[in-house]
């Protein structure tokens, strides 16, 4: 079926600086691949390349095999649903829907009949009457998806199609989109600035900085060894801490003086680096216990947590707690950090360090 | 309860009867004059009603020459216009060139000329092309008069239709003519209508073209006014006025039925 290869592609905007340089990607047939990044750097491009909507300056683009970038859109067999819709308000629900089909000069009765069942399965029977004028943005989403669902496409290319929806419809609607391509299958690519939204759709997450892919890999890949501070600040919520510190003699010197022993730094001594903790991760003990000690500055109640933000010294760090431990700002605390929680990035190039508690981590869930 | 009743708003209903006074006072004095045969100072209404001056009028052939020689000239010049004019403003609307701004603000240049000084100057050259005098001499310079329209109106409609939609219909599988026919047309056609009729009347009432270019083998129906009211019979006047004006309000009203208040301001580029 339908693989897409990206292959050293790069894009420039008239005369201006290159957007993007050399971009490598490839999907796999079938696979729910969501493009995770932040606003203008890129992802709409990216997927207007690939359905033929933008030229691309350089490399090439192949789907199923066949290098499509001197095909037109309507060559390419990709559906795309877009971030306001587009859908055309002087047709019916019906006459959108179909659209597709009408200029695919299908037959009018094998078209209803089809425009039918999609509206079905994507509960839209009673409203197909209607104009899109005439809908709530729920609705006109569905509409976007089943326009596209009726062609049986071999590539579904989402740009942000649930940002105009309010928060509980947003986390309905991304049910149904993965219901709908467990049942059909076909290779998706979703882009979308909602780390969790991201998170909980992909098979393989694509993050995207400044025009270049920092990382590609499953969540949990992209969630645990994060490339670089790039990757692990954009992802998990609440953000992850960062404290620039040097290694010494096995330890981590952090800027204020404290020494943080991380295990397996055995020949690093002299490198500048940024650890990164991720508040989820940390627990707080007893004044005295745990790895370093803090004072809370204040605590926020999220209602199934609380995040407490500490200092150490003068540096800010936040740790969520899960229990109810009775904690008030100005309270000493110590901060329990597992070894292997601890993350360790390059502080000039923001790359990530491997060490060996990784490693044995890595072994252990392997094994 | 009963929801308190909204005040009327007294303000607003004075200056819309005021306004609607000043403009339908004229027009309705007009009327009044075509269907008088008697009218004479201290009466407020004609002592003697009648269709006698449009019997007078109809008989003539110096005047329904005039007239259908107007609307053969309108009709052709108009449509002319809406066929260079509305693809050049979707180009305008869609496609990034060098000097678009300067181009399209030609247009409004041009029209910023006193017409009167751009046609003689235009007369000139048909003069040597052996186009003065004739039927496409004044098309030719008629359309000119319909630019403004026909250019600005679509281009702001146009440029209201999101790109997206267009977008869509191409990944959807049309052609770009298709997507054109059947996506960007019927939502620019509100204003494409609009144009055209304000097109159309404008050339309709346009004096100058035929009065240097057209004249004396052309005469068309506000030559046949003007000359009129250099008489005195005020009702011969009249009875052309309402005959002119009656089919305009026709094709107004017309257009007004396919047309949302919508549509029109998106003519404007509201
Ligand atoms: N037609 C264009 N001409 C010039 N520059 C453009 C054009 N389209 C996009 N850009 C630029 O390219 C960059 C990437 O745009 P793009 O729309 O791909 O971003 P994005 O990642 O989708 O952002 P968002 O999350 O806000 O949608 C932006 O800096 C934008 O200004
Ligand atoms: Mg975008």
């Amino acid at each position: 079926m339908a693989e897409i290869r990206i292959d050293k592609v790069s894009k420039s905007y008239g005369k201006e600086k290159a957007l993007m340089q050399g971009i490598d990607l490839t999907i796999m047939d079938g696979e729910f691949v969501v493009i995770l990044g932040p606003s203008g750097c890129g992802k709409s491009t990216l997927l207007r390349m690939i359905a033929g909507l933008e030229a691309v300056t350089g490399g090439t683009i192949s789907i199923a095999g066949q290098v499509v970038n001197d095909l037109e859109p309507r060559e390419r067999g990709c559906a795309m649903v877009f971030q306001n819709y587009a859908l055309y308000p002087h047709m019916t629900v019906a006459e959108n829907i179909g659209y597709a089909l009408r200029v695919a000069r299908v037959a009018k009765a094998e078209r209803m009949a089809r425009v039918a069942m999609v509206a079905g399965s994507v509960g839209l029977t009673e409203f197909l009457d209607r104009k899109p004028g005439q809908l709530s943005g729920g609705q006109r989403q569905r509409v976007a998806m089943a326009r596209a669902i009726v062609r049986e496409p071999k590539v579904f290319l989402f740009d942000e199609p649930l940002s105009n929806l309010d928060a509980t419809l947003r986390v309905q609607m991304r049910h149904e989109i993965r219901k709908i391509h467990n049942r059909i299958g076909a290779t998706s690519v979703f882009v979308t600035h909602d780390q969790q939204e991201g998170m909980t759709l992909a098979d393989r997450l694509v993050v995207m900085n400044k025009g270049t892919i920092e990382q590609v890999g499953s969540p949990e890949e992209i969630y645990e060894r994060p490339a670089s501070t790039y990757v692990a600040g954009f992802i998990g919520s609440p953000a992850m801490n960062f404290l620039p510190g040097e290694i010494q003699g096995g330890a981590v010197i952090l800027e204020n003086g404290i020494r943080l022993p991380v295990p397996g730094l055995s020949g690093l001594d002299g490198t500048m680096v940024q650890v990164g903790l991720r508040p989820e991760r940390l627990s707080l003990t007893g004044p005295g216990r745990g790895q370093i000690s803090a004072r809370v500055d204040f605590v926020e109640e999220l209602g199934s947590a609380r995040l407490a933000h500490v200092l150490v010294e003068d540096i800010a760090i936040s740790v969520l707690t899960g229990d109810k431990l009775a904690i008030a700002p100005g309270d000493e605390v110590g901060i329990a950090i597992a070894p292997c929680v601890v993350q360790l990035f390059d502080g000039t190039t923001g790359k990530r360090i491997e060490t060996a508690a990784h490693a044995a981590q890595q072994v252990e869930t392997v094994s | 309860m009963k929801a308190r009743r909204k005040k009327l708003p007294v303000g607003g209903i004075a200056i819309l009867l005021a306004m609607s006074l000043a403009m339908v006072g004229p027009i309705l004095s007009v009327i009044i004059w075509a269907f008088a045969v008697k009218w004479r100072y201290p009466n407020l209404l004609p002592t003697e009603w009648g269709l006698k001056y449009w019997r007078i009028m109809l008989g003539r052939d110096t005047v329904i020459e005039p007239i259908l020689t107007s609307l053969a000239l309108t009709s052709v010049a108009t449509t002319m216009a809406a066929l260079i004019c509305w693809p050049a403003a979707y180009a305008f609307a869609r496609l990034q060139f060098p000097g678009r701004q300067l181009f399209l603000f030609s247009f409004i240049a041009a029209n910023a000329v006193p017409k009167f000084a751009l046609f003689v100057s235009i007369a000139v050259v048909f003069l040597n092309l052996n186009l003065v005098g004739t039927f496409w001499g004044v098309v030719v310079v008629q359309m000119l008069s319909a630019v403004l329209f026909m250019i600005w109106i679509p281009t702001a409609a146009f440029r209201s239709i999101p790109p997206a939609l267009e977008e869509a219909g191409f990944d959807l599988g049309a052609s770009h003519l298709r997507v054109f026919v059947m996506i960007t047309l019927p939502q620019a056609l509100p204003a494409l209508a609009a144009s055209y009729v304000l097109a159309f009347v404008s050339i309709l009432f346009e004096v100058d073209s035929a009065l240097l270019i057209g004249a004396p083998q052309i005469t068309t129906m506000p030559l046949l006014l003007l000359s009129l009211s250099a008489q005195v019979i005020v009702q011969e006047a009249a009875v052309l006025c309402v005959m002119i004006w009656v089919p305009c309000f026709a094709l107004l009203l017309l257009t007004r039925r396919f047309m949302s208040s919508k549509g029109i301001a998106q003519g404007f580029g509201a």
